[in-house]
């Protein structure tokens, strides 16, 4: 946070002096937030939410997501840091497993007594 | 730091008859009332206090985060008032104690009911109010009235976030830009004179305290003077070191100006239509 004080003197000069003293509102950065509803489950992707840091953020999250006693562990992690597939890039991603059914265990005759298949 | 919140002079109109008192029936009223109604009326004054952050805080995030807090401190007071009402000899329920009650009938200190000021006096008031409340429900949890102990052990947990909470923004402010810094400074000395009320030993406390249900407010300063310190080192801050007036009264029903506005938009609904339900 060092240094928020004293803005380039290039710029201190076009910019008029009634916008200095109302900065542009900076907003803190984005979080994703996954909500892991109970032991054994994974964590599941509940939503975002703003926070100046990790330490917040897992707060914040704790406050807007696990209110209504949804979670018993929480993950965030940064939006920047989360490298995403492209919705461009849907087809080339996606389609060519469309038509592999093979892939799927669909082919064994599953015995009635086991659970959770 | 000792003489910080100084807690050695009990306010004198706590032995005034209390207004409420004459319509109490003679028999079946517990001398604990009083002392309950001092800690319900606290987090009700408060929790009514922190909503007003609802779409005031600096981010929705933080919104939630103090209705939250004002949700949790609620919910000790409803706890609580039913269960004075039943051994004051009143027979009093929830809203008849938060909507029905006038300024000289509440008993909370004066802290609670000051206006919310900026985020950093907000932060001040928090950091010490719930460093005092995880003192004051810790020791609650072994008092020798179940109910009061229950309600302890469930408000324990919820005010140990709300310390938690506080300190994280603290040091954020205290530690973060000069004018953080400065303000969350300016921020510790605003709230000092209202604190001292906390540590008064009046005449509910000593009863209370008396008969195992209770706990002497003076015997948890310097456990939460230690607490902020901590918090306060942390965030490069300077505790000060004593204010040149406190304030006192409130667990006698003499209130500052702030209670009465904050009681009329509190109660306006209940007493414009009474009884209503929804």
């Amino acid at each position: 946070m060092s240094g928020a004080v004293t803005p380039p003197a290039e710029t201190s000069a076009e910019v008029p002096e009634t916008s200095a003293d109302a900065p542009a509102e900076k907003s803190w950065p984005l979080w994703e937030v996954f909500v892991r509803g109970k032991r054994g489950l994974s964590h599941v992707h509940a939503g975002s939410l703003h926070a100046p840091d990790a330490a917040l953020a897992l707060r914040n999250a704790r406050d807007v997501y696990t209110r209504r006693q949804e979670g018993v562990s929480l993950w965030v992690v940064r939006a920047d840091d989360i490298t995403a597939s492209s919705p461009d890039e849907k087809d080339s991603f996606f389609d060519p497993a469309a038509d592999k059914i093979y892939r799927h265990p669909t082919f064994y005759d599953v015995p009635d007594d086991v659970e959770y298949l | 730091m000792s003489g910080l919140v100084n807690s050695t002079n009990a306010p004198s109109e706590s032995d005034e008859a209390l207004p409420g008192a004459a319509d109490n029936g003679p028999s079946g009223v517990s001398p604990l009332a009083p002392y309950l109604l001092g800690l319900a009326d606290d987090v009700m004054v408060y929790a009514q206090r922190l909503s007003e952050w609802m779409t005031n805080a600096p981010q929705i995030e933080e919104d939630m985060a103090l209705g939250n807090i004002a949700l949790d401190l609620l919910g000790q007071a409803r706890a609580l008032y039913p269960y004075i009402g039943s051994i004051d000899g009143t027979g009093r329920g929830e809203d008849d104690f938060a909507m029905l009650r006038d300024e000289r009938d509440w008993r909370n200190v004066h802290l609670v009911e000051q206006e919310r000021g900026d985020f950093a006096d907000e932060m001040a008031r928090l950091l010490w109010f719930s460093a005092y409340q995880v003192e004051l429900q810790t020791a609650l949890t072994g008092s020798s009235d179940d109910v009061v102990a229950g309600v302890a052990g469930k408000a324990l947990k919820e005010v140990r976030y709300h310390l938690d909470h506080a300190s994280l923004w603290v040091v954020r402010l205290g530690d973060g830009t000069p004018e953080s810094h400065r303000r969350m400074q300016a921020a510790l000395e605003r709230v000092l004179p209202h604190l001292a009320e906390l540590f008064d030993d009046d005449e509910a406390s000593l009863t209370a305290a008396g008969l195992g249900v209770g706990v002497l407010p003076s015997s948890l300063h310097d456990a939460v003077v230690a607490r902020v310190s901590r918090v306060a080192d942390e965030a490069t801050l300077t505790l000060p070191d004593g204010s040149p007036w406190r304030s006192r009264g409130g667990r006698a029903g003499i209130h500052s100006r702030p209670l009465g506005y904050l009681l009329a938009e509190m109660q306006h609904i209940a007493r414009s239509h009474p009884g209503a339900t929804w």
